[in-house]
């Protein structure tokens, strides 16, 4: 008598089977959406189907879609990580800064500049790490460690780097934030391939389910044999990693690694996330579910930049734009949030 | 006063496309244990909930002595004429026992809170129920036994005389339902009136003096108990005749070779437990929620680390406290609550069924058909692998779990409560499963009070504070093993 409300089952094999075949499809349910805004992009503005526009916006959202698919999985284990946009702003300017002479702002390291990739991803299997061991091992809460290491980690980049901009960027960063590979940006390629493997692992690999049952049931998962703690550690990395190579983008593509990059980015990834259908809750939603989450608000923020929108307002209006698209999706999707 | 404290007729309740309630009704006679049973599935979730006023009926009356029951949305006048102990708990853990008793009502009526008060009032009110509590104890520190009687002593501070107890004893080990039931008869002398759901027929007896019989949606049997014998009950609950057809493992082919080898184990809760199995030789454990035999399974499975001693399968050494160590030594086990550790419940039955086995790639194609076997071999009723174990009943569920236990063709099977909270039918087939796993050579631990589950097994080892204290052979009588469990000894 667990399931209070739970209509017995032999006579429901037909209605079952039904919301089956939906939920089977919930993946989709922001197909539409996008859709029409592509629609409504096209009715208020002439250029914004040309191909140039579109490439804009992926370009655009690539950086934060690589957060979000990091965020995803975190999520998706139960767990949450604020810190990831502080991730995308010190470990570029941490490897920045151990390669270049003080004279440009650097720490006169002096370590060689083809370094400055792999020196990006090792403090972002560190960052991740260390958040992995304070939650897991410390047993500290997971939300307060990474809202920590969130402020801590800014407050690094901004006393190493003392709050200036550093513009002497190795050269492997300018091209990967810059170069295109057949007509579309290297940023969307990478992209691409993050999304094509993280969705194929976590279909396909059992690793990757694991991921559910640790998130819908932990101790479930352990039961049946997932070592869960590693799962999880694993996880947190893989996502620190994620946010680095967002970052290493981010500095290729403007050419410097402002004191304030990716700051304010980690409400985005969140809603990308809900709007997308996973659960804050752990246990649910899918990484294409994610990704249209982000393609759903690139969309919606790109039409109002077409529009115009004031400045001052712009900000407003994002927020309220996340909003809405939360309360489109509540609808579209027929599932309350969590 | 009226002859019935709670009658329902012509009740009828549909959930989309499904009829959980078809035109049922039930008369509860004022001041008498009446007992609700039938199979999962049955309807009777559907008919308490619409006795609590949570669900309103499709069509149908319900009255409460009389008086028309309130509208749905009045929850506060629903909870005057009527109370639900449900199985899960329904107070708040970090909040105080006093505070619980009075939720939502902390202010006595006064308009501020008056804590001293409050502690003053929930003590006279505990005392008046003789519940053995302090008024400013966390809830969450009690035991599931004294939590029920704090709700049940806040229904009943609430005006009602009209108790639901929805599966009370599911939770609680053998002198704790004893205490339940003493509880329960003394509140009847004072005019309570209860409706008492178990899958437990012997409690049924025990207790209740009117038993209710629903079967697919329907109503099939109101009678005295007096007068129904147990394997009529049992036949209106299947619909089919012959009482409760438990498998007794008798002429099962034993053999000499060792599976299962547990050398001086100690651990959380019990030390210096040896014990061998052998090829197609069921053991079973037994003894009190303190005894310790939960915990020496999960230490045999790994859930838990050994201090000391050595577990070894077909002659090699597990590595304690390591599931997947366990898991590859060929080790299944069905884990203590299914909710809890048993299964993951928004994923598939395919996916739960496969998740210890699952190789490093996962077909859905695959996984699928691994999922639909297990519907088929298990007798599990769903709509196919895909369906959630959430949308399941309890007995489905847990053949779910065994199917996830049995997956890898193990050599070793810890069951820990292989059927609780399961109807006779699910029980039948899942201690099917396991006299049959035990037939194609398996050796089986089965850790139950339940005397059903024991009946499989060729010898039943009695734990009592943490040491092997007793060991039944087959053919032991109920009440020498009952009083075993209960640390009385017969000799």
């Amino acid at each position: 008598m667990t399931k209070a409300m739970t209509p017995p089952v032999a006579a429901t094999a037909p209605s079952e089977k039904q919301k089956f075949r939906l939920a089977r499809y919930q993946d989709l349910a922001l197909v539409p959406v996008i859709i029409l805004l592509l629609v409504v992009g096209a009715v208020l503005s002439p250029i914004f189907l040309t191909p140039n526009n579109l490439i804009a916006v992926l370009t655009q959202q690539s950086e934060l879609s690589l957060l979000v698919l990091g965020q995803a999985m975190i999520l998706i284990v139960g767990k949450m990580d604020l810190s990831l946009e502080s991730t995308v702003g010190l470990a570029p300017a941490l490897a920045v800064a151990l390669i270049i002479p003080s004279s440009a702002g650097g720490l006169d390291v002096g370590l060689a500049a083809w370094l400055a990739l792999p020196l990006c991803v090792l403090i972002g299997v560190a960052i991740g790490g260390l958040n992995g061991f304070l939650i897991l091992k410390v047993g500290l809460s997971g939300f307060m460690v990474t809202l920590g290491m969130l402020t801590m980690l800014r407050g690094l980049q901004l006393a190493i780097t003392e709050g200036k901009s550093l513009i002497d960027v190795p050269e492997s960063f300018l091209y990967l934030g810059s170069t295109t590979w057949l007509g579309l940006p290297a940023a969307v390629w990478i992209c691409i391939v993050c999304y094509a493997v993280g969705i194929f692992v976590l279909k396909y690999l059992r690793a990757g389910r694991s991921l559910y049952a640790i998130g819908g049931n932990s101790e479930a998962a352990r039961a049946a044999g997932i070592r869960v703690d590693r799962v999880v550690w694993i996880v947190l990395i893989i996502g620190s990693v994620l946010a680095v190579i967002a970052g290493i983008l981010m500095t290729g593509r403007l050419g410097s690694v402002a004191a304030t990059q990716g700051e304010g980015m980690i409400f985005q990834v969140f809603a990308a996330a809900v709007i997308g259908g996973i659960s804050l809750n752990g246990g649910k939603g899918t990484l294409f579910g994610a990704l249209s989450g982000v393609l759903m608000l690139g969309l919606v923020e790109q039409i109002l930049r077409l529009q115009g929108v004031s400045g001052f307002y712009i900000k407003a209006s994002y927020g309220a734009v996340i909003i809405l698209a939360l309360i489109v999706t509540r609808f579209a999707t027929g599932q309350k949030q969590e | 006063m009226n002859e019935f404290a709670a009658v329902a007729r012509g009740v009828t309740k549909r959930f989309g496309r499904t009829l959980a309630l078809d035109d049922v009704g039930i008369e509860i006679r004022a001041g008498e244990s009446h007992a609700l049973v039938g199979r999962n599935g049955a309807g009777k979730s559907t008919l308490v909930s619409v006795l609590t006023g949570m669900q309103a009926p499709d069509a149908g009356e319900v009255t409460f002595f009389g008086e028309p029951a309130p509208p749905v949305a009045d929850s506060a006048a629903w909870r005057r004429h009527v109370a639900c102990v449900y199985q899960k708990s329904t107070v708040v853990p970090e909040l105080s026992v006093a505070e619980n008793l009075f939720i939502n009502r902390q202010d006595l009526g006064g308009g501020l809170i008056s804590w001293k008060k409050l502690r003053s009032e929930a003590s006279s009110l505990l005392e008046t129920y003789d519940v053995a509590v302090r008024p400013d104890a966390l809830v969450s520190t009690l035991t599931v036994e004294q939590r029920q009687l704090v709700e049940i002593a806040r229904a009943l501070s609430i005006g009602s005389r009209f108790v639901i107890l929805d599966e009370p004893t599911a939770q609680l080990d053998g002198p704790a339902i004893e205490r339940l039931f003493d509880r329960m008869r003394s509140l009847q002398d004072r005019g309570v009136t209860f409706l008492f759901i178990s899958h437990h027929l012997q409690e049924v007896y025990e207790v209740c003096q009117t038993v209710t019989v629903y079967r697919d949606a329907r109503h099939i049997v109101t009678a005295a108990v007096a007068e129904m014998s147990k394997p009529d009950l049992i036949e209106a609950m299947t619909g089919e005749a012959g009482g409760l057809n438990v498998p007794s493992g008798d002429g099962r082919p034993s053999s000499a070779e060792e599976v299962l080898t547990v050398a001086s184990l100690s651990g959380d809760h019990f030390s210096d437990i040896s014990l061998s199995a052998t090829r197609g030789e069921v053991i079973g454990l037994a003894g009190s929620a303190s005894s310790g035999k939960h915990e020496f399974a999960e230490t045999v499975y790994g859930l838990r680390k050994p201090s000391l001693g050595t577990i070894s399968v077909n002659g090699a050494a597990v590595r304690g406290g390591d599931v997947p160590a366990a898991l590859r030594a060929g080790i299944g086990c069905v884990p203590r609550d299914r909710h809890h550790q048993g299964l993951v419940l928004d994923l598939s039955i395919a996916e739960n069924a496969t998740m210890s086995t699952a190789g490093a790639f996962v077909w859905p194609s695959a996984q699928r058909a691994a999922g639909g076997t297990a519907i088929a071999s298990y007798d599990v009723k769903a709509a196919g692998p895909d369906q959630p174990v959430s949308d399941l009943s309890g007995g489905n569920q847990q053949k779910v779990v065994m199917a996830r236990a049995l997956a890898g063709d193990p050599s070793v099977l810890v069951l820990i409560n292989p059927t609780a909270g399961v109807d006779v039918k699910s029980k039948e087939s899942l201690l099917g499963v396991v006299d049959a796993q035990a037939r194609r050579g398996k050796a089986a631990i089965v850790v139950s009070d339940e005397l059903d589950d024991l009946r499989v097994c060729d010898r039943v080892l009695v734990l009592f504070h943490g040491q092997v204290v007793k060991e039944f052979s087959r053919g032991w009588r109920d009440q020498e093993l009952i009083s075993a469990i209960e640390g009385m000894s017969t000799e």
